[in-house]
């Protein structure tokens, strides 16, 4: 019998990932808050989890029949995040600079996303220890 | 991992940050200093802000924006260079100043002590701000690192 990890761990592996991409994203815009021209990314992390999980309805994806097809790269139905699945902010003040970067916005999303990668991780810890349990048996 | 790479992003916005804290001490620091003519003025210097692109243009790196491969590959800040500002610097007529030329002017550097005192706000708040944003990423490596324990 063989423990299949992805089974036991469910969604919050492949989120916990997500939740890390996204603090990278997020802090590249805070870095760049200053930086002429420069426009705020970010995520949809539900469809893009929804892609890594398989479970999208929603996206056609290229198969690859032949080894010699090229494979589809444009990140959909991968769950791959890559310059397909970062979408740009909308800017509610527009600076003169070109710069859309929100400092507010970004700053809550950091947080809300720090907060949510805690619930991840928390999820996931909580599956180990239950297999720890398991596995000890006392 | 892409936390770790949000050490090497929020570390070049702290760098550039002080960069044009630095400038900012400089230009306040001059703003009086007088000069005998226009070629010695000191005039204001502001540091140029740019995405770091390299690894974009590369187009032997397209995994650039395949932030679960590259890693560092975050793009962070850099600063292209310190120009010198074209504002028309200050000429006053100071005859008794011994740094006067013949026709009794001296000469003040364009510092404008307003956008100088902004820029050090804006410049300290954005540093904050990712130091910040450094110790929440070195807290989420933190549990992370304490998986199943």
């Amino acid at each position: 019998m063989a423990i299949s990890f992805s089974d036991a761990l469910g969604v919050h592996e492949q989120a916990l990932v997500l939740r890390g991409q996204r603090t990278q994203i997020i802090a590249t815009n805070i870095a760049n808050s200053d930086t002429p021209g420069f426009k705020a990314r970010d995520m949809d992390f539900a469809s893009v989890l929804r892609d890594r999980m398989g479970m999208s309805n929603d996206k056609v994806s290229l198969r690859t029949t032949n080894p010699r097809h090229i494979a589809d790269q444009s990140g959909t139905g991968t769950g791959q995040v890559n310059e397909d699945t970062l979408l740009y902010r909308i800017p509610l003040q527009p600076s003169l600079d070109g710069n859309t970067v929100d400092e507010q916005l970004e700053n809550a999303n950091f947080a809300r996303n720090a907060l949510e990668h805690q619930a991840s991780f928390q999820f996931l810890n909580g599956k180990f220890s239950g297999m720890m349990k398991a596995l000890r048996g006392e | 991992m892409s936390l770790m790479s949000i050490f090497d992003i929020s570390g070049s916005a702290m760098s550039a940050q002080s960069v044009r804290l630095n400038t900012t001490a400089s230009n306040m620091a001059n703003a009086n200093s007088a000069a005998a003519s226009p070629d010695q003025v000191y005039r204001s210097r502001q540091p140029i802000f740019a995405t770091i692109q390299a690894e974009m243009l590369n187009s032997a790196n397209a995994d650039a924006f395949n932030f679960d491969g590259g890693d560092g590959v975050g793009r962070g800040v850099q600063i292209l260079g310190i120009v010198e500002s074209d504002a028309p610097f200050q000429q006053r007529y100071e005859p008794e100043h011994p740094l006067a030329d013949e026709q009794g002017y001296v000469y003040y550097p364009n510092v404008n002590i307003v956008e100088e005192m902004t820029n050090m706000i804006s410049s300290s708040r954005s540093f904050q701000m990712n130091v910040d944003v450094m110790n929440a990423a070195r807290t989420m490596m933190q549990r992370v690192m304490s998986l199943g324990q």
